[in-house]
């Protein structure tokens, strides 16, 4: 026998299950503490989509509770259409089924491995086949199914059958158990608050470990499924032409204008013209030379964008916002969504937003949140082209520091949505470099920034009259003192320097040998009163204005003045006591307010 | 000028910077006060004097912002307490005005860099020294040797030191304030400045003073400034060209510039300070590679420095560009001592007197 013999024996084909079963990592189940985020990933996945498509506000719960030693159950559950009981089995038991890979439109899954690949994995970790329990409305009986997969065949093998009770009326529950460990329990929360944030009209409950979290949700609106669409005739490849022209009985001009997205009679004639054949002839007998003037002609006329409205489903820059303050307590928020793009004949759409301040740690790099169709990317961020992206901006232009990623109490998100999001594995942890997206993100980031950097020149503009109040009203006195005592002459009046820098209501209080003084000098141009709150443990008897009214809670003396403040005037009371506690003016906008307490 | 009219003068220019803040305060204006900028990139070159001074680059303290105004309180307290120390005829040093401003609440100083700096600026202001404030500094001078003859104003009168027959091993030592030193006469045909005291040593013990009639200061790393006022003191007077011999690394090629060239720090007064025709004795990069001296290679903060020196101006010579190319593509630096590995006179009896020949000095 001929080695080539010998080898052709060893030779066979492999099914997809076999293959996945090798090569885990592919799908995200590198490591048991990651399997257990894939699982509920892909589970929380497929409750989104589905309760999108039947148009109910998603109401998710996941529970994840320890069996024995490294095995742990997680079930999710979810009030979508659920699943007739003929098509269970496939969903859960068979690799690469699954109902939306044949079509243009966005959604979280596309290929149909992901759940299935969690139950490969319970079934190879723990040999304990996955429950799945549907019903698909109130007239009809729950189902409960126990289903493993047939490695050698990729066909779902059924346990159990069942008519059940369950107190949803519909929906779909599955419970897989596999071997894992929750040490990465806080990743996977956040990677539940994040879904949150892109999914603001869900609520996700979460039991760990007798812990519950809630998620709740801030949109009462449902988002409308997107619909599929046809292809785009730029960016097709030849390939897909051709078995679409094969498969096609109209006329060539009739052929691109129901076959491709945005394509008129005007543009289908064009692209005839441009490629120089007959709009009349049959589509399906173009010859491989005219199959090629035709996509290069099809790629030269201009067509407008994809109907994104219709396939693609943006989150939209008051629910990212929402949804981003509803989890991350911010000072500055802003979302960006750019219009709607194309690369290689697919639709995608870049969101943006740019948080800043608030709880964000103040140090080290900026938080960054990567969304690929409303599902948060949590592995690999230094592969991924949005990190990229992030990192190309020179930030110092919008007044934050960086060094390579910018640096500061900073969080940027990014969302991608498309009809065909280009990840760079099948795990779809990571964006490819795509030169379209790259720039969309790019200019939504960019746009961002210069918001940002209007929001930090404005606050610290504001910081920095806050200082120069703080510098005239506290320091300058001071200077002006020790100036005199070094020249030998009485202290210099500083107050035409207070008005000429602040044009404010200055008030300052001091306390110096048991007398306390208080001054209000108005630099502003408003006329009027104001009043004047001075709570501390002095009654104030002896004021030099009497208090327009005065109030004690417990040992605390609150005096109220009502103060004229015309224009240019100073206004003065003086008291026995020992100062301390707070001051305030009331009836007038904050802005104009400076309040120096010198005692403090 | 005697001590009087010194303190006079002192006094004087001090109130006067009150007196200018006084004056704008009572105009309605914001106290401010005016400065050169104090860095690598404000220093020109001075023809007449051939010294390196601040440039036309001031920068504005304005107590208009919180910052600022807390400087000007705090030079104003300053300005305070010296005019204060001059009236009461006492003097402190540095650090311990840094100690006395604890009291001085929103005017204490948060580090003694700070307080340095400040007394720095008011020598700016007042174009004195701040000797004449009565500030000491705490740092002793370096330790001359050789032949010369001078006279020294000490607590309990003059006296009158030879710095070879009237010292000890170690030298003379320079104090702080040179103006109370009168150089009388010399018998030298050059000054040699160390950086290293074990060089200093070994010059001394090899007698090259009295071989090369050399007066030998150790410059104790990088010189105080009654160091470099000495060694401008002794160039201006008497004419000896000085030589500067150091290590061969970027920081020490700094001890030189600030003999010949004048400190960024102090580049108000590079007049009094610098020694302009002081020349580079070594170790020069050349020297590591044509002596094939022991060496170390250089760190990354050396190579740094390196290229820093590339942008100083002061070192923007033809001959300072050469040899540090050369030593960054060497990737080497060496010590003085490591001439030490040809034999111990070999410093004295062969580099140095070559290199002096070289410079056309002997």
């Amino acid at each position: 026998m001929s080695l080539a013999d010998e080898l052709a024996k060893k030779q066979r084909s492999i099914s997809v299950a076999e293959f996945f079963e090798k090569n885990k990592h592919l799908l995200g189940f590198d490591s048991p503490v990651r399997g257990i985020i894939t699982t509920v990933k892909e589970a929380v996945d497929n409750s989104l989509d589905a309760c999108e498509e039947a148009m109910v506000l998603p109401d998710i719960y996941i529970g994840i509770k320890k069996v024995s030693g490294e095995v742990y159950r997680i079930i999710v559950e979810d009030n979508g259409p659920g699943i007739v009981p003929d098509q269970i089995p496939y969903v859960f038991g068979k690799l690469l089924y699954g109902s939306r890979f044949h079509q243009i439109k966005q959604s979280r899954g596309q290929q149909g491995i992901g759940i299935s690949a969690a139950v490969l994995y319970a079934q190879l970790t723990t040999g304990v086949p996955t429950t799945v329990i549907s019903r698909t409305g109130a007239g009809s009986p729950a189902w409960r199914f126990e289903i493993q997969i047939d490695i050698e065949s990729n066909e779902p093998e059924i346990i159990r059958r069942e008519e059940t009770e369950w107190d949803r009326t519909h929906g779909t529950r599955v419970q897989i158990e596999f071997r894992s460990t929750l040490a990465a329990k806080k990743r996977l929360l956040d990677y539940l608050k994040y879904t949150s944030i892109v999914n603001p009209h869900a609520r996700i409950r979460v039991e760990m470990d007798d812990e519950a979290f809630l998620f709740e949700r801030v949109s009462d609106e449902v988002i409308a499924c997107p619909e599929p669409i046809q292809p785009h005739p730029h960016g097709i490849e030849i390939g897909n032409l051709k078995r679409m022209l094969a498969y096609s009985d109209d006329t060539l001009e009739d052929f691109l204008v129901n076959g491709f997205a945005r394509v008129g009679t005007k543009t289908a004639r064009e692209m005839c013209r441009l490629a120089g054949l007959q709009g009349d002839m049959k589509a399906r007998t173009l010859t491989p030379g005219q199959q090629k003037s035709l996509i290069d002609a099809m790629q030269q006329v201009r067509v407008p964008a994809p109907p994104t409205t219709q396939c693609l489903s943006p989150i939209g820059e008051t629910l990212i916002v929402q949804g981003l303050e509803k989890e991350i307590q911010m000072d500055f928020v802003s979302a960006r969504t750019r219009p709607s793009s194309v690369y290689a004949g697919n639709p995608f759409m870049v969101e943006a937003a740019i948080g800043y301040g608030g709880k964000l740690p103040p140090e080290g790099n900026a938080q960054i949140l990567r969304f690929a169709n409303r599902v948060p990317l949590v592995y690999q961020q230094g592969a991924c082209a949005i990190t990229g992206c992030i990192a190309g901006i020179n930030w110092k232009t919008y007044g934050i520091s960086q060094s390579g990623l910018p640096i500061g109490p900073l969080l940027i998100l990014v969302h991608i949505a498309s009809t065909n999001v280009p990840f760079t594995s099948e795990s779809k942890d990571a964006v490819a470099s795509i030169p379209e997206i790259e720039r969309e993100v790019t200019l939504a980031l960019q746009d961002l920034g210069r918001e940002l950097k209007t929001y930090l020149s404005r606050r610290d503009k504001s910081r920095l009259q806050e200082d120069r109040a703080r510098a005239v009203c506290a320091i300058i006195p001071e200077i002006a003192a020790k100036v005199a005592e070094i020249v030998e002459l009485p202290p210099p009046d500083i107050s035409p320097i207070e008005g000429k820098i602040m044009r404010k209501l200055v008030t300052r209080r001091e306390t110096r040998d048991g007398k306390v003084v208080i001054e209000v000098r108005n630099y502003t141009d408003q006329k009027g009163a104001v009043t004047l709150y001075d709570t501390s443990a002095d009654t104030a008897e002896d004021a030099t204005v009497k208090p327009d009214f005065s109030t004690q809670m417990e040992q605390e003396f609150t005096k109220v003045w009502q103060v004229p403040i015309e224009p240019g005037s100073v206004w003065r009371v003086e008291y026995s006591g020992s100062g301390g506690g707070s001051l305030d003016i009331r009836g007038i906008d904050q802005k104009y307010v400076v309040t120096v307490d010198l005692d403090v | 000028m005697s001590k009087e009219e010194m303190d006079n003068t002192a006094k004087r220019k001090l109130i006067e910077i009150a007196c200018r803040w006084y004056d704008q305060m009572t105009g309605g204006e914001v106290p401010s006060i005016s400065l050169p900028t104090r860095t690598k990139r404000n220093i020109e070159y001075d023809d007449e004097s051939e010294v390196w001074k601040y440039g036309d680059r001031e920068s504005v303290r304005s107590a208009g912002n919180a910052k600022s105004a807390l400087h000007l309180l705090k030079m104003a307290y300053v300005i305070w307490f010296l005019k204060k120390q001059i009236l009461e005829n006492r003097s402190s040093t540095l650090r311990e005005l840094y100690y006395i401003s604890e009291g001085w609440k929103k005017a204490k100083f948060g580090a003694q860099d700070e307080s340095n700096f400040l007394i720095e600026d008011l020598e700016i202001l007042t174009d004195l020294q701040r000797e004449a404030f009565h500030l000491r500094p705490e740092e002793d001078g370096a330790t001359i040797f050789g032949p010369l003859r001078l006279k020294e104003l000490t607590r309990r009168g003059d006296r009158e030191i030879h710095c070879q027959d009237d010292v000890g091993e170690a030298g003379y030592q320079i104090p702080n304030n040179v103006e109370s030193v009168d150089f009388l006469d010399h018998d030298a045909k050059f000054i040699i400045a160390i950086e290293t005291g074990g060089m200093y040593a070994r010059l001394i013990e090899n007698g090259f003073d009295a071989d090369h009639n050399a007066i030998l200061v150790h410059l104790k790393g990088q010189p105080a400034r009654s160091t470099r006022r000495c060694l401008n003191k002794l160039n201006e007077k008497f004419g000896i060209p000085v030589v500067v011999f150091t290590d061969g690394d970027p920081w020490s090629y700094r001890i030189y510039a600030s003999v010949a060239y004048g400190a960024i720090k102090s580049a108000h007064m590079s007049e009094l300070l610098a020694t302009p025709k002081a020349q580079f004795i070594g170790v020069q990069p050349s020297d590591i590679r044509d002596y094939n001296l022991p060496s170390d290679k250089l760190t990354e903060r050396d190579v740094a420095a390196l290229q820093a020196e590339l942008t100083d101006p002061r070192f923007a010579t033809d001959y300072w560009k050469e040899q540090i190319q050369l030593q960054l593509s060497l990737n080497l630096k060496s010590e003085q001592q490591a001439f030490a590995a040809k034999g111990l006179d070999f410093v004295t009896k062969e580099y140095l007197p070559a290199r002096l020949t070289d410079m056309g000095i002997i």
